[in-house]
């Protein structure tokens, strides 16, 4: 068992199917010899009990050569030798870890974050040991032992600014090639000026050289950036590691009869293909045989599963609840529902590309006025002294330096990594700073209604008006089943009903048992009371029966995710009248607008028409927060100017979104729109204190008195301070 | 002052021991679960050392 309850970390919980066998062997890697390696995402890891559990169980299997946990990123990594893949999946299971398979192209591992810590180290030894030789200098060294300690740092300060240096000329380089300017750009031109004025008073013997300022400052840069990368690192790897709704492949049935696992790419319209119940359906398709329920609330945002047959249609990214299907492939994965709504949400991507970062659009106002002021300085200062460039040179570069914009470079950052981090305790993802900024924009809200408004599973409503013992009979016949509104009822199953026999579930119908002598039925009406025979029409509603005598009468309605009228007064309170766009029938989602006293509401809406409904409000001038889930909310995720999903939301929608909510609650909207807004504030304040610094040190540097120590305290100080005020955002409790 | 000719590669050598050591540490994997391997210390000790999976 494990130590504690699988989601006790707050993760939306729901049904979850598990991957299937056919598809974790497929997904396995070889290693040759007969081994082979599978990777999974367990996201209820989070202790060390849990590794132990985990590792100890999978190592017992038969077959398996070793079995690792990384905690960091959740996942699971097992080599196993043989055929036949050991039942890895159904252990983790029985241990409370539900698994996931997730892509990642091989070799795919972090490079980025290695290549910076060992910048920041080299940068860091560099660093170190020139303070080192510069604070002797500082206290006084003179002469020849001067001028060997300028040597000594020159030598040392050479690699790491090739070296550590070039993450920043790289993105420099990058971003002048295509005409555009960022904070890169003044911090490679400072830091690369600095050495090359120190390298050249050196030779020339003399007292001023700024190695350690060029370095230092590399150093403190590289572990904003660092930081910067672990946190959308993190952030990306727990978005990765939730369950994946798109299969990566289906099982063939080819002409012998053979059943052959076939990747998503390999199938062809016409492939017979078998989905058994709890999978989701991988292309378009029309069934061939069997009879089931379908669940659509992903692709099309309707509530109720919907009965088929043989001859229906089934879109790809339904999900079969009830009984297995044989099908016919109709399309090509990439020629499917899902293939299409990509199509719409690339040609959608509006807003979010035009976008500007705020740290982009400050260097670009910021970097040529600090480029003509040293130019000024140097012209200056040639006039002043009659043409000794070389003082006027020196003059011009140290007033570079003392802009370069460290604090600057820090001051968005930092607050943003601080802001990640308290989003994170809340069970929200950050795809990367950029949305927090936009988010903090946001002046209008729009939410989809299945599966976002509410928690896309039905809940059962009339609980007051069943008899315990009929809802205890219906409950224990309820847990042997997927459907919905089964589970609905499954939940409050306590193990006082009878024991049934004979159990089976009949598609489309409902489920039915036998127990203390007589046959039980759960679900459709005219099913249960048994062949129509009553003369009540057409009765749709859900009902438990006895021998053909109804006992309990079952209503339903979509749950509401918990906190959703107080996180909806909130957004009120502070953006306006939220609006709800869904794609189910009028007449649900008025059920829910009620309940939740939202005004505006659009019906039966396709997923164009919510990119339209998006795009109008974005004509106004208005800056769009798109909550949403489904694959059919995917494009309108993307026009959006800001856009947030639940976890439980379709794989693409997730990807389209820039936050993700773990957590059932809705409060994560206002949350994230709250620590959007005071990171908002915090890095105007950070920018302007980084300003202020420059209006003190600017002069100073112009009228040519500065010297390597000023700068050294100048630029660490401005850097602290922004680093300290960044820091009040995670004290500050809400 | 003729301490310095000692001194500063003892300095120097002494910093690039352990930027070498770091950097062999973050080679050899050792910074790719840092949540993990702070639990992993407080487990109990295995009868034998688990072999980690290969990359």
């Amino acid at each position: 068992m494990s130590c504690c309850a699988p989601g006790a970390d707050g993760f939306a919980g729901g049904v979850q199917s598990l991957p299937s066998d056919d598809e974790v062997r497929f997904s396995a890697r070889n290693l040759g010899d007969g081994v082979f390696q599978t990777e999974l995402s367990v996201p209820a890891v989070h202790c060390g009990a849990c590794i132990r559990s985990i590792e100890a169980g999978l190592g017992r299997l038969d077959g398996v050569e070793a079995a690792r946990v990384n905690l960091s990123t959740r996942r699971v990594t097992v080599r196993w030798r043989g055929e036949a893949l050991p039942p890895i999946v159904a252990t983790l299971a029985r241990l409370g870890y539900a698994p996931t398979v997730f892509d990642e192209p091989e070799g795919e591992k972090d490079r980025t974050l290695s290549e910076l810590l060992v910048a920041v180290a080299v940068s860091g030894f560099a660093a170190g040991n020139i303070m080192l030789l510069s604070v002797s200098v500082w206290s006084g060294a003179e002469g020849a032992t001067r001028d060997l300690f300028h040597w000594v740092s020159a030598l040392i300060a050479l690699p790491a600014m090739f070296f550590a240096g070039r993450i920043y000329y790289r993105s420099a380089w990058g971003a002048l090639k295509h005409g555009r300017m960022n904070m890169d750009v003044p911090i490679a031109i400072g830091i690369t000026m600095a050495y090359a004025l120190s390298l050249y008073e050196t030779i020339h013997s003399g007292p001023h050289a700024y190695f350690d300022a060029s370095v230092t400052l590399l150093f403190f840069l590289l572990i904003g950036r660092s930081l910067d990368h672990v946190m959308r690192e993190r952030a990306r790897t727990a978005v990765k590691g939730l369950a994946r709704l798109a299969p990566r492949g289906a099982l063939v049935i080819g002409a012998g009869g053979a059943r052959d696992y076939l990747a998503l790419s390999e199938i062809e319209p016409g492939m017979r293909l078998l989905v058994a119940a709890g999978e989701r359906i991988p292309v378009d398709a029309v069934v061939e045989a069997g009879l089931s329920d379908i669940d659509r609330s992903l692709v099309s945002g309707e509530s109720a599963p919907q009965k088929v047959a043989e001859g229906d249609a089934i879109q790809a990214g339904t999900l079969n609840l009830t009984g297995p299907l044989t099908l016919a492939a109709t399309a090509r994965a990439e020629d499917s529902f899902l293939a299409e709504m990509l199509r719409m949400m690339e040609a959608a991507e509006g807003g979010r590309a035009r976008y500007r970062r705020i740290a982009d659009r400050v260097s670009a106002a910021y970097a040529p006025v600090v480029h003509l002021t040293a130019l000024a300085t140097f012209l200056g200062w040639m006039a002043a002294t009659g043409g000794d460039w070389h003082r006027a040179v020196t003059v011009a570069i140290a007033v570079l330096i003392i802009t370069c914009p460290c604090a600057l470079g820090l001051a968005v950052p930092i607050v943003q990594v601080v802001a990640a981090r308290r989003l994170f305790e809340h069970g929200i993802m950050v795809r990367d700073g950029g949305a927090m900024e936009r988010l903090a924009e946001a002046d209008v809200a729009v939410f989809d209604k299945t599966g976002t408004l509410t928690l896309g599973h039905p809940r059962l409503q009339n609980l007051q008006q069943i008899a315990p013992e009929a809802l205890a009979a219906a409950a224990a016949l309820a847990a042997n089943s997927r459907h919905p509104l089964s589970q609905a009822v499954a939940v409050y199953d306590e193990g006082k009903g009878p024991v049934f026999e004979a159990v089976a579930e009949r598609p489309g119908l409902g489920v039915e048992g036998r127990a203390e002598g007589s046959l039980w039925r759960l679900g459709r009406a005219e099913w249960a009371r048994g062949d129509g025979a009553s003369g009540e029409a057409a009765d749709e509603g859900t009902v438990l029966s006895r021998d053909g005598a109804v006992l309990a009468r079952f209503e339903f309605d979509d749950a509401i995710r918990p906190d959703a009228r107080e996180a909806l007064a909130e957004l009120e309170d502070r953006l306006g009248p939220v609006e709800m766009l869904s794609g189910d029938t009028a007449r649900a989602c008025r059920r829910v607008a009620d309940r939740l006293s939202i005004a505006h509401v659009e019906a039966g809406l396709m997923p164009a028409d919510k990119v339209a409904r998006i795009e109008a409000l974005a004509r106004q001038g208005r800056k769009v927060l798109m909550v949403g889930d489904g694959l059919n909310d995917a494009p309108a995720l993307g026009a959006a100017h800001v856009s947030m999903a639940p976890a439980t939301a379709a794989d693409i929608g997730r990807n389209a979104a820039d936050f993700v909510f773990l957590r059932d609650s809705l409060s994560a909207v206002p949350v994230a729109l709250d620590v959007s807004r005071r990171a908002g504030r915090l890095v105007r304040q950070n920018v302007a204190l980084a300003i202020v610094y420059n209006v003190f040190a600017v002069p100073v540097a112009i009228l040519g008195y500065v010297t390597p120590l000023i700068a050294a305290v100048a630029m660490s100080t401005s850097s602290i301070i922004v680093i300290a005020n960044a820091l009040r955002l995670g004290r500050v409790r809400r | 002052m003729s301490m310095l000719i000692y001194l500063i590669p003892v300095a120097l050598f002494l910093g690039a021991l352990a930027l070498l050591a770091f950097l062999w540490a973050l080679r050899s994997g050792q910074y790719e679960d840092l949540d993990g391997a702070a639990e992993r210390v407080l487990l109990d000790d295995e009868d034998e050392p688990q072999t980690p999976a290969k990359r």
